[in-house]
């Protein structure tokens, strides 16, 4: 069961409309290492997990991810509001408008949909636990390219605080895999 | 941009900021489920939380649904503005 909280984790503000920058930073709102992939990713490793901790983790960093979905949909939405679709087709949306208007649809910055192809479960807890790292660090990789292109500084603000929460994750997630090896030490019986 | 934020967007952005500070202590005591500073800190921001929804609720109606918070009447749930329309 879930609740929903009516409120962001952290204020999402935007300078004003730039589709441009819209364009890119939705690649963390349907890209492989976005926070769709992050969220749904944690969500569905968590069933097979062998402790208590590695259960509890993936449930509590998959809820956060699924906010930081709605933080960088928060930010699409409020990039695209009052530009016209002459101007979004200037901007490189023209065929984002055609298909989707200006509702906000999880595709990454080239305009592919988002697959849960991006993520894997597997029977394998070390494997699953592998795979967060890489994800936390390719997830604070793209959210530094992302600043390295965006000319927003209230969508920068955000931008740094989502990176940093990659960074705390990856932590987390560290000590969940010492955790699950701890246990499976203690399992092993020769 | 110099908007001066509305009352709302001002609580909400107190709540906010307690709240991350709990989800931040949530995850640490997850992996550090023995802490007991950290772990006095997250029941201490838990009480203050408790109390800046109350204050919000009674002004801007339920932060959250499915039996977790009383409503005036009529029902405010779907009371605007919803998150990502506001003006931070
Ligand atoms: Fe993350």
């Amino acid at each position: 069961m879930w609740i929903y909280e009516k409120k962001l984790e952290y204020p999402a503000k935007v300078s004003g409309p730039n589709p441009r920058l819209a364009k890119i930073i939705i690649e963390q709102y349907g890209g492989s290492d976005g926070e769709l992939s992050a969220g749904i990713r944690y969500l569905t490793q968590r069933y097979t997990m062998p402790t208590g901790m590695a259960k509890g983790v993936l449930t509590d960093i998959g809820t956060e991810e699924l906010a930081h979905f709605e933080i960088v949909g928060t930010v699409v939405y409020k990039l695209l509001k009052g530009v016209s679709p002459q101007q979004m087709q200037e901007a490189g949306m023209g065929a984002y408008y055609a298909d989707f208007g200006k509702g906000i649809f999880p595709i990454n910055a080239a305009g592919n949909p988002w697959t849960a192809a991006y993520i894997d479960a597997k029977d394998d807890p070390i494997s699953n636990l592998h795979e967060d790292l890489a994800a936390e660090q390719k997830a604070r990789a793209v959210y530094e390219n992302l600043l390295n292109l965006s000319d927003d500084p209230c969508v920068n603000d955000t931008l740094k605080f989502l990176r940093e929460r990659e960074v705390v994750h990856f932590q987390r997630f560290g000590e969940v895999l010492d955790n699950v090896q701890t246990w499976m030490n203690s399992k092993k019986v020769f | 941009m110099n908007r001066k934020i509305s009352h709302q967007a001002h609580l909400l952005k107190e709540i906010m900021s307690y709240e991350f500070t709990a989800v931040e202590l949530n995850l640490f005591l997850d992996t550090h489920p023995n802490d007991v500073k950290a772990l006095t800190e997250y029941n201490q921001v838990t009480e203050c939380l408790k109390k800046l929804k109350f204050e919000y609720e009674k002004c801007y109606g339920p932060l959250t649904n499915f039996g977790t918070s009383p409503s005036q009447h009529p029902w405010r749930w779907i009371d605007e503005p919803w998150p990502w329309q506001i003006e931070y």
